[in-house]
């Protein structure tokens, strides 16, 4: 399976662009767009969790589509594990597909209510060629992996069972292929906290024993530091800050990143949050503010930031987009 | 289809729930049980079956000669003897044509419908699942035909044609098209954006096998209901067009046809006339109120 050696990212994702145009005047027409991903690049090393955090509406979920080809990119180019996909010379979207799975949010929509829990997992198998017997065979060795007991589940319907049931199902059908990625779409984000620490743990064993590649997204920032190696920061369809996971919740050098970090709930009543650090909504992803997304929220704006955009740069231990941090930048802060 | 919120359901998540087996059923058996606890659509079913089998065997139920006219038993009021029901205004048995109108008024309200059913059907889950310019291309046809008020189609289409049986069919099948076609796009539609769609297409399964297991299992439910309400349209059309000449000829026993000659005899015997109406009547409630029943029982929620 291994193809270019653990050096080769397994995934690797060049100035990936998506932007949904909004019908509107006569017949239809595309007049605006929402760019919801903008020039990204990203790469995913072999064996490690990338979390990818950030506000709702920030691109989250239009990335994981992207990385599976649900959707079509309307530029950027993939490799996965050396091989381009959708080239001359490289693999077929299907073949992405057969080796990088997803697990959605919505544990009760992503399973057909008219499918036995054995029939929903056999699904894809089948479709790729292998018989019946043997494919509903490997679903109950999966039910059993995901911690539930074939004998009891395979015959079920999915409104017979729990979120955290069904989610674990959603997983087990995500691994059918036999993946070496697994994107997880906030998938663990509706359930109640003691179900969700369970499909956590359960989802670290997975990797450890299928040698598996996560990408975790998700708001929850505490969930993604206990699950990643690096993180990913975005804001409105861009990355702000990427680095290991560390290196980002100890030193966040994003002044986004920092908000996000002192935004999010701890259990210690000394470190309560006092005022809220950044205030708003984010601005509207149609017309994206220009030079840096950030500016019109952020406190050390300053007139550089409306003329050009940062780029993503290397501060040692974390790239960060960020004027402040750029050297020569034009920004009071920069060094 | 309700969607139920996961995080509403707080039960364990690892924990194996104890479950007799008896439990374990799927969809349709329990649709069958909630049908078999629904009186009102138990006895239309009863009653349609009636209506059914005595017309499929007609023939062989020794009922008088339905195209057999006599000039001095004319409009014999119902309960007379030998003609329970009468006789109508040529001096024809009125139960035995009632019987043998059930023949061809099924027949003429059936065939349509199910006509329809495979190219409206065929036509709106592909508009619905491929969505674009392939969906806009086949609902704006279907504009087309809809902006028409479909009794008038219906006459228009038959005046066109000519009457008689075959084009009365045709017409009705043509006019059923469009709403089944509107039908099957939007519950498509709805069915495409799940995410259980979406994750096959994630497993790079093709798209035939897609929607033969997961679209439409999940979309011929509600269409299959739509189309049983369509029935006791497509009954009532054709008798119209019949009544109005347009249908099928005389001396042809149908409901519609028969409601119409004996429009002459309603001042003398309208208990009589009325009775073609009534079995029209009872026939297309109970294709309703069965069709209603049917909804209601596929509505299966967790």
């Amino acid at each position: 399976m291994d193809r270019g050696g653990s050096a080769q990212p397994l995934l690797l994702a060049r100035d990936l662009r998506k932007h949904f145009p909004i019908a509107g005047g006569l017949l239809g027409r595309a007049t605006r767009v929402v760019r919801a991903v903008d020039d990204l690049s990203l790469s995913v090393e072999k064996g490690e969790t990338l979390g990818v955090v950030g506000e709702s509406g920030c691109g989250k979920s239009t990335v994981a589509r992207l990385l599976m080809r649900l959707i079509k990119p309307d530029r950027g180019t993939m490799v996965l594990d050396g091989d381009p996909v959708d080239q001359p010379h490289g693999i077929t979207v299907n073949e992405l597909r057969r080796q990088v799975q997803m697990v959605f949010q919505d544990s009760y929509a992503s399973l057909n209510p008219r499918l036995t829990i054995v029939e929903t997992l056999a699904f894809a198998p089948k479709a790729h060629g292998l018989p019946s017997a043997e494919a509903r065979a490997r679903s109950r060795d999966l039910l059993a992996k995901v911690g539930l007991d074939p004998v009891h589940f395979a015959d079920r319907y999915p409104h017979e069972l729990s979120g955290g049931q069904r989610q674990r199902v959603n997983i087990a059908r995500a691994l059918a292929l036999r993946p070496r990625l697994v994107i997880l779409d906030e998938a663990v984000s509706a359930l109640d906290k003691s179900v969700e620490a369970q499909v956590l743990n359960m989802l670290a064993d997975l990797k450890s024993e299928f040698g598996l590649t996560y990408v975790f997204i998700s708001h929850d920032l505490n969930v993604v530091q206990y699950l990643s190696d690096r993180v990913m920061v975005m804001y409105l369809g861009k990355i702000v800050e990427i680095g290991p996971v560390d290196a980002i919740y100890s030193d966040p050098q994003h002044p986004y990143t920092r908000a996000l970090l002192s935004a999010r709930p701890s259990m210690d009543p000394r470190k309560r949050t006092r005022e809220a650090p950044i205030q708003g909504d984010p601005p509207n992803p149609i017309d994206p503010p220009s030079g840096c997304r950030f500016r019109t929220r952020c406190p050390f704006a300053e007139g550089v930031c409306a003329k050009a955009e940062p780029l993503l740069t290397d501060t040692g231990a974390q790239e960060v987009a960020c004027h402040m941090r750029i050297k020569g930048s034009g920004h009071t802060r920069a060094p | 289809m309700a969607i139920q919120s996961p995080s509403l359901d707080l039960g364990g998540g690892a924990g194996v729930r104890a479950t007799p087996a008896a439990q374990v059923r799927g969809y349709w058996q329990q649709v069958g049980r909630r049908l078999r606890r629904d009186p009102v659509t138990l006895v239309c079913a009863v009653v349609l079956l009636l209506i059914v089998a005595s017309a499929l065997a007609a023939p062989w139920l020794g009922l008088a000669d339905p195209y057999k006219t006599s000039m001095i038993r004319r409009l014999y009021p119902v309960g007379s003897p030998n003609h329970l029901l009468g006789t109508d205004e040529l001096g024809r048995d009125m139960l035995s044509r009632l019987i043998h109108g059930g023949r061809l008024s099924l027949f003429m309200g059936v065939t349509p419908v199910v006509c329809a059913l495979l190219i409206g059907g065929l036509l709106g889950i592909t508009a619905g699942f491929m969505g674009g310019r392939v969906n806009m291309l086949i609902m704006r046809i279907m504009d087309v035909f809809y902006a028409f008020p479909s009794v008038l189609l219906a006459i228009s289409l038959s005046g066109a044609m000519g009457a008689g049986a075959e084009n009365t069919l045709l017409s009705l099948t043509l006019v059923f098209i469009p709403p089944i076609c509107r039908v099957s796009e939007s519950v498509t539609t709805q069915v495409r954006g799940f995410d259980f769609v979406e994750a096959a297409r994630a497993s790079g399964a093709g798209t035939l096998a897609i929607v033969r297991v997961h679209v439409l299992g999940n979309v011929l439910g509600p269409i299959l209901v739509y189309a049983t309400s369509l029935i006791s349209v497509a009954i009532i059309l054709a008798a119209g067009l019949s009544f109005l000449g347009l249908g099928v000829k005389p001396p042809e026993p149908e409901w519609g046809l028969m409601l119409n000659t004996l429009r002459q005899a309603i001042y003398v015997n309208p208990l009589l006339a009325a009775l073609p109406g009534v079995m029209i009547f009872l026939t297309s409630i109970c294709f309703n109120l069965m069709s209603d029943g049917l909804r209601a029982a596929m509505d299966v929620k967790a």
